[in-house]
């Protein structure tokens, strides 16, 4: 064929391939229309859903968190509807640019620039990332009308949670923030990545966080390739968690807190007829409201290099020994023992124990035991403790709330340390020594409690009756076992307490002005460094616990307290005071509210005005050079180290064999001889 | 036929593939219309202007006389080669990727012009050699060079869709005129083994991506897979009646790259279903028709194949860009011919259908009988 190829040919052969060519041209024209009625009919379900699912874009509205409400109804933390500005950081084109022009329109400082990074760079993608919340509508109209240029950026109006009264419920109450990765991964629900969702992070928020949660609305929207919203299809309103009550007088919650001024210290107040919880506060505090944002780097900064730890809620998780607030548990533990209260006990200004001598505060003379209680003589009390059997105080204490846990809501509680034999050898391994029974019999040495712990013991001595703590508003608790002590036995006890306060006792300074109404208390000083290291007393760390427990009205027991305020030193000085004030408060709110604005001139405003203050020095200060605040983990941690700090400072002066009296007014020379082994902690550990 | 009362310019036109052409016009402005938004302005008023103007192009050309065209035809096709050159060196000169020239009232695109300008190149080279000569190795050398310096200089460009498009006109014609089967057949072969080689170590990453992409679109349905991704659902969603004129989602809410370009046919078929895609598909097989029917009966060998080669030009620009809006090719730009808006991919088309009359009535002169 190929010697004989001619124009004929190859005419015959351009028909043949045209044929041929023009056969294959329409074979493809029958396989594309196939495979178009195959995507179009066959598969038509399919790509109809998903396009209506590229179409419509379904937003899960965060639903409106439960309040909680104090006793009276009245808000501790509630919502209110504010602008805020979230990221999608998967949905982000240029980082670098959008955070800047962000920053601008926000009017960001560079530290509050520098935050948002590094919440950009923790992101996982999909989680939102908050950049501002509480805006005004001017700002987001301002980044609202700039969002064909920030991909990924996502203004939207919703509701946050706001703590009235801020740092004053921040411990009890807790704060909310967005979900980490590992709250994701444990719950694996479309809302927890939600923008604008928050939920519990501590104390009673994270408890109650599947009541307060709701239940979120949807808004179906259309939406453009880009994100941008065409229209609303339709919408589900969200329904609002539940609320919960709490028996906390929020009014009295904020009082406490903000009569603590400048002090670090722990307020609770208790209603001994029904044990309902009325204040529980740990001040100096964080504000809740700023930390539902996300934490600040300076802020973080600020709060961890407080010396007075505003991470640790001291009311429940602080651990001190409790000095002389010991001495009216164990006057009932002495009288069930067969101690006359009548019996006299001569103080010559210390007591013997073989070859040492113990110091009490001042040459009492002959006291009975109203008398010892009145004024705090240790000498009667060591007297007593050898007598009897510090064994025999022990369970007494346990029985009034010391050394126990209770069941509430919010925060593990410590439960602290009282110690006996038994204890001692599990511990350390050692025999109890006699020494040790006189220290513990003064709410010293290895003996710790929490002051929560302290005020249930100051309510049960109070009413004589086994009152347990409770927080949730109507849901008292039963009673306790039965207490063992007779009328007349409690009648001792109160008699002393009553002149502590209004006889020439310890705590005479600090009646209640208002009425006939009168207070019954006790007051303590717990020592923090063994008393040689007690020269300077302008070292804060090292200046004594002041303490002290009380209830009111005397002759009918309705409010118990406890205070306790870190290196206040005495018991009459600092602590003292700030009960009568919020005893005060209870009884006539007026005058108490009158006096507190009075003294938060000379403070420096309310605590948040102080932080506020202290954040902008803080800010000048350092800036961007602060620390960025790591995960939800590393502000835990960073709990946990407040936590054993602050053991670390409660028992420094724990020195086995040393021989420890009220601090008060003994002086430096009179210490005896001790070794300087310092135990890390004499606790029995927290409950963790 | 009222012969006469017509002019014979006007009643000698191919009316049987002309109307189709206006109706499927008609139908693409009218897509354009919904892409754009309901807006006529955007794209179906210049759309429709560039039919107008370039079908007055094509009645132009027909007119052209036989002698005139192949003596025209080396000159124009080194005008284009010298366009293509002055690409690279303006791009090179203005810095990066250049592939049109701006002659101040249209962006013109040398490649596209070399698609037809390559089949009236080989037409009048094949038609030139003796017929004993086609299976003579040697005759391969200036065909070779001739689809070589064009392709070679678009590759560069680089512009793999268009240089493929003008091999895949140069190969068909060559076909055409005869070449040996066995030829066809080892190249065939050599292709199998070299493309492969030309995938790993040719092409860019972007368009290696896109040919993975292709195979797997799910594999990256945010990246280069999405626009088949979107184009298949565009489609899909449609169903067989479409969702209706102007309720395109896909389109209207940008989901779909390109709406009105490359992607046009995923418009259309989501707003008028798998009746619309057929009613395409049908005046694009008229009008293939009518071109191999032309072809066939063109007078000589040098009409036949210049027919035969710009019906497969327009073949190639439908099949590629409906195989690749369905998801049976991969990505390349192609726009599809009378639907998609553009300038550049009218021109090239209706320049084809301009040469296809042309030569349909010089088949009517030389063989008046066929006529009426």
């Amino acid at each position: 064929m190929r010697h004989r190829v001619s124009a004929s040919t190859l005419a015959q052969s351009f028909d043949r391939r045209t044929f041929v060519v023009g056969a294959v041209q329409g074979g493809l024209g029958l396989l594309l229309a196939a495979r178009m009625g195959y995507i179009a009919v066959a598969e038509n379900a399919k790509y109809e859903m998903e396009a209506e699912s590229n179409r419509v874009n379904l937003t899960l509205i965060p639903p409106r968190r439960g309040w909680i409400l104090d006793r009276n109804g009245s808000p501790l933390a509630s919502n209110r509807a504010d602008f805020r500005i979230d990221i999608i950081p998967k949905r982000l084109v240029d980082t670098e640019a959008t955070v800047s022009e962000l920053s601008q329109l926000l009017k960001f400082t560079p530290d509050e620039t520098q935050d948002l990074r590094d919440r950009l760079k923790a992101a996982a993608g999909f989680q939102p990332v908050p950049v501002a919340d509480r805006l005004t509508y001017d700002t987001f109209a301002a980044v609202s009308v700039r969002l064909p240029d920030l991909p990924g950026v996502i203004p939207q109006r919703g509701f946050s949670r706001f703590y009235p009264t801020g740092p004053s419920v921040g411990h009890p109450i807790g704060y909310v923030g967005g979900a980490t990765k590992e709250e994701y991964d444990k719950e694996k629900i479309p809302l927890l990545v939600t923008p604008g969702f928050k939920l519990g992070k501590d104390g009673l928020e994270k408890q109650f966080e599947q009541v307060l949660r709701g239940e979120p609305g949807a808004r179906r929207v259309e939406v453009t390739a880009s994100g941008r919203i065409v229209r609303d299809l339709d919408t589900r309103e969200d329904v609002q968690g539940q609320s919960i009550k709490l028996t906390i007088d929020g009014a009295l919650q904020d009082y406490a807190a903000r009569r603590i001024g400048l002090e670090s210290a722990a307020v609770v107040v208790i209603d001994c007829q029904t044990g309902g919880i009325l204040a529980t506060v740990s001040m100096p505090c964080f504000d809740p409201n700023s930390f539902a944002d996300g934490i600040g780097r300076v802020e973080w900064k600020m709060l961890n290099e407080d010396d007075h730890i505003p991470l640790l809620n001291k009311a429940l998780r602080g651990l001190y020994p409790p000095g002389s607030t010991m001495k009216p548990m164990a006057t009932l533990a002495l009288q069930l023992h067969g101690v006359s209260p009548d019996e006299h006990i001569y103080c010559p200004g210390g007591y013997r124990l073989g070859s040492r001598f113990f110091r009490c505060d001042a040459v009492h003379g002959s006291l009975d035991m109203r008398g010892a209680i009145e004024h705090s003589c240790n000498t009667y009390f060591w007297t007593m403790a050898h007598r009897v059997g510090y064994e025999t105080i022990a369970p007494v204490a346990r029985q009034l709330g010391l050394g126990q846990e209770f069941d509430l809501p919010g925060a593990k509680q410590r439960y602290g340390t009282i110690p006996d034999p038994e204890w001692k050898m599990r511990r350390y391994k050692q025999e109890w020594t006699a020494a040790d029974s006189l220290n513990a019999s003064i709410g010293q040495g290895y003996v710790s409690v929490s002051p929560l712990q302290l005020a249930v013991m100051t309510s049960r001595i109070a009413i004589g009756r086994n009152v347990v703590p409770s927080l949730m508003f109507g849901q008292p608790k039963p009673l306790g076992p039965e207490l063992p002590f007779t009328p007349e036995q409690l009648a001792v006890t109160h008699d002393g307490m009553f002149r502590v306060v209004n006889g020439a006792g310890t705590a005479a300074a600090s009646k209640l002005q208002i009425g006939d109404i009168k207070m019954a208390g006790k007051t303590g000083t717990a020592q923090v460094r063994r008393l040689t290291s007690r020269g300077s007393v302008s070292e804060w760390k090292a200046r004594d616990h002041s303490l002290f427990v009380c209830y009111a009205p005397a002759e009918a027991p309705r409010y118990a307290m406890a205070v306790v305020v870190e290196h206040g030193t005495f018991g009459a000085r600092a602590a003292a005071p700030i009960a009568r004030d919020v005893m005060t408060c209870l009884f006539d709110p007026a005058k108490a509210w009158a006096d507190l604005l009075a003294m938060e001139k000379t403070w420096g405003g309310t605590p948040a005005e102080r932080m506020e203050a202290k954040y902008k020095a803080y800010a000048a200060r350092y800036g961007t050079s602060a620390p960025k605040v790591g995960s939800d983990a590393a502000v835990e941690a960073a709990m946990t180290r407040a936590e054993s700090s602050e053991a670390a400072v409660e028992t420094n002066g724990v020195s086995t064999g040393a021989e420890r009296g009220e601090a008060g007014s003994a002086s430096p020379d009179l210490t005896t001889t001790a070794s300087e082994a310092v135990e890390s902690s004499p606790s029995t550990g927290s409950p963790r | 036929m009222a012969r006469g009362l017509v002019p014979e310019a006007i009643a000698t036109l191919p009316l049987r593939v002309l109307l189709p052409l206006v109706l499927l016009t008609c139908f693409g402005a009218a897509v354009l219309y919904s892409a754009a938004g309901g807006s006529f302005w955007t794209y179906s008023f210049s759309h429709l202007v560039r039919f107008v103007v370039f079908l007055a192009m094509a009645l132009v050309i027909s007119r052209f006389p036989r002698d005139l065209v192949q003596l025209a035809a080396y000159p124009v096709y080194g005008a284009i080669l010298v366009l293509l050159v002055g690409v690279e060196v303006l791009g090179a000169i203005g810095g990066g990727a250049r592939r049109w020239l701006d002659l101040g009232f249209i962006r013109l695109q040398p490649s596209e012009l070399m698609k037809p300008g390559i089949v009236l190149a080989l037409a009048t080279y094949y038609h030139s050699l003796a017929p004993g000569m086609i299976t003579n190795w040697r005759s391969l050398i200036p065909a070779g060079l001739l689809i070589g310096l064009p392709v070679g200089l678009v590759i560069l460009q680089p512009d793999l869709g268009t240089a493929l498009a003008i091999a895949f006109s140069a190969a068909m014609t060559i076909f055409l005129a005869g070449l040996p089967a066995r030829w066809i057949i080892g190249s065939g072969l050599v292709a199998a083994v070299v493309a492969p080689l030309a995938f790993f170590l040719g092409l860019h990453d972007y368009q290696r991506s896109r040919v993975t992409v292709f195979l797997n679109p799910e594999s990256d349905p945010l990246g280069t897979g999405y626009h088949i991704t979107q184009s298949q659902i565009a489609i899909g969603s449609g169903g067989i009646f479409g969702k209706g004129f102007g309720h395109g989602s896909q389109s209207h809410l940008d989901y779909l790259p390109e709406p009105h370009t490359d992607f046009v046919f995923a418009t259309m078929a989501e707003e008028w279903g798998l009746f619309g895609g057929l009613f395409v598909l049908l005046i694009f097989g008229i009008v293939l028709r009518w071109g191999w029917s032309v072809a066939r009966n063109a007078p000589d060998r040098f009409s036949r194949l210049l027919a035969g080669g710009m019906t497969v030009t327009i073949f190639f620009y439908a099949a590629i860009n409906l195989s690749m809006v369905m998801g049976l090719a991969p990505v390349v730009g192609i726009p599809l011919p009378f639907m998609s808006h553009g300038g550049t991919s009218m021109m090239t088309n209706m320049i084809c259908i301009g040469v296809l009359m042309m030569i349909e009535r010089w088949s009517r002169l030389a063989s008046p009988r066929r006529f009426g």
